[in-house]
């Protein structure tokens, strides 16, 4: 499995043509306390680019957008009744959504792990 | 991602950002430091949002808020009632009737029943003494000049620190480094020596808990602030935390909540208005817009302030639009203050509808991301305020 970041601070595990989604931990710390998540539909349709989910602190309300072209399969249920796992784990359980990739080459333009360190350095 | 809708950052400011005297202080606690009315103020600490909201109403929080304006106004006759008389052609309160030792809330209003602030109002018994919103301090200023000129000298006190510690710890926290404050009911306010220090004392804060607001010389803020935050009760506590507590506790924002647009009895704050200043009152009308807002008092306003409760726990938030039902084109109000409350565990707001839909109990419908999700209009505050009267 690949892992991959975008300069929007999200990551993308990718396993066959399915990957899942999710905020980096970076990302976390800066939203501060996660208080909602908003998931998207099993069975929609993201453009790259198109705001997929949203993430309330106390204070602010961020768009995750989605990394790649692609059709939403599953979405993390946990995160409706527990968004603090944001915080806790951004990098593992607080995953928001898996999707179908439409076209691996949306791949290429994706950081790996050393550049997405580069980034938030 | 893209955080759309921090208030707090959102200001662009062209001129260097102003520091309080609590600067270094808020670095060295780890501040995350934003721009808010011209300075550069922490919108949190280390602890974040929630914890420093849960602790101010669990224990005592510290905050910074010498940003706001500090103004005597000194009466040339040398007669505090000079002032009174004089600052009420400005507000709709009973300032004259207003004892020394106490302080009350007002707000300045405009031609049109419109408020250009809101405020406190100390009598320190020689001179008045008044607290101003820090987006407003300027304005505020020259209003008061203009308005009072020959009565009174308008100073402002630019080289004074304000510091609000407040929650239920509060009390106990100040009596070790001023004797006096047990005695102080909510709203008593006047020189009182802390730590040995020459301070202006009032019982009063903005986030519905007890506490205190300390004015102290700029030269011994950071001392006395240290000394505080040296109590294992006290945390220093940011702007994000000080606006979910006072969303909580029902307190209008100014320049969200209420501003020129909206009179004082749109804005729910009648209870603020004395009967000396209404229709048959010794002193009625005589401030700005007095038409108005006497009528209004009487007949009641078109629309009102009033509290919302989402259903769910999506945070319902600034500007979002206010509905009837789920399906009607027409808006009938929108949200002026809205987030998450973490004493509540839910989401709060508040904003304006029409007298007609403004009953408590009542369900209207909040736009959200293209959906219509049913609030709940609730009585304020939120959450109780525990004010030792």
């Amino acid at each position: 499995m690949t892992t991959l970041f975008t300069a929007d601070h999200e990551w993308l595990r990718i396993d066959g043509d399915v990957a899942t989604i999710g905020v980096t931990d970076y990302a976390q710390s800066q939203l501060g306390d996660v208080v909602f998540v908003e998931l998207p539909k099993v069975g929609r349709s993201l453009k790259k680019a198109e705001a997929a989910a949203v993430v309330e602190s106390v204070k602010a309300a961020s768009d995750v957008y989605a990394p790649i072209s692609g059709e939403v399969v599953e979405v993390n249920d946990a995160l409706s009744s527990e968004p603090a796992l944001v915080n806790s784990d951004a990098g593992g359980k607080a995953w928001f959504f898996k999707m179908k990739i439409f076209d691996t080459s949306e791949l290429d333009g994706l950081m790996d792990e050393a550049a997405y360190q580069k980034h938030t350095a | 991602m893209l955080a759309h809708d921090d208030q707090s950052s959102s200001q662009s400011s062209q001129s260097p950002l102003k520091r309080t005297p609590l600067h270094g202080l808020h670095l060295g606690c780890g501040g995350k430091m934003v721009p808010f009315a011209g300075y550069e103020m922490p919108v949190q600490f280390a602890t974040g949002v929630l914890k420093e909201h849960l602790h101010t109403r669990a224990a005592t929080g510290l905050f910074d808020v010498s940003h706001m304006g500090q103004i005597a106004l000194l009466p040339k006759s040398g007669k505090v009632e000079d002032a009174a008389l004089a600052l009420e052609r400005l507000v709709p309160q009973d300032i004259l009737a207003l004892p020394p030792g106490r302080q009350r809330y007002a707000q300045f209003s405009d031609e049109t029943g419109g408020i250009l602030d809101d405020l406190m109002v100390a009598n320190f018994g020689t001179h008045l003494l008044l607290v101003v919103n820090a987006s407003c301090k300027a304005a505020d200023e020259a209003h008061l000049r203009e308005g009072l000129r020959g009565t009174c000298d308008v100073q402002p006190l630019a080289e004074r620190a304000l510091i609000a510690l407040q929650g239920p710890k509060a009390e106990s926290v100040l009596a070790s480094l001023c004797a006096d404050v047990p005695a102080m009911r909510f709203m008593d306010a006047g020189p009182r020596r802390v730590d040995g220090i020459d301070c202006f004392v009032s019982r009063s804060g903005y986030t519905g808990e007890d506490g205190f607001e300390i004015s102290i010389p700029a030269e011994h803020a950071e001392r006395l602030a240290k000394t505080l935050l040296a109590n294992s009760e006290v945390l220093p506590i940011g702007l994000g935390a000080r606006d979910s507590l006072r969303l909580e506790a029902g307190l209008c924002l100014y320049g969200h909540d209420i501003d020129t647009t909206t009179t004082p009895v749109e804005g729910a704050l009648e209870w603020s208005i004395q009967k000396s200043r209404r229709r048959g009152g010794v002193r009625a009308g005589g401030f700005p817009g007095a038409d108005k807002i006497v009528a209004q008092l009487e007949q009641g306003a078109p629309r009102r302030r009033i509290g919302l409760r989402p259903e769910g726990r999506a945070p319902v938030r600034e500007g979002a639009l206010l509905f009837a039902d789920q399906t009607s084109a027409e808006q009938i109000g929108a949200v002026t203050s809205g987030g998450f409350g973490p004493t509540l565990n839910a989401p709060v707001a508040m904003g304006y509808l029409p007298s007609s839909h403004a009953a408590p109990g009542g369900t209207v419908f909040a736009e959200l991301r293209g959906q219509r999700l049913p609030v709940r209009v609730s009585p304020m505050p939120f959450v109780p305020n525990t004010y030792k009267r």
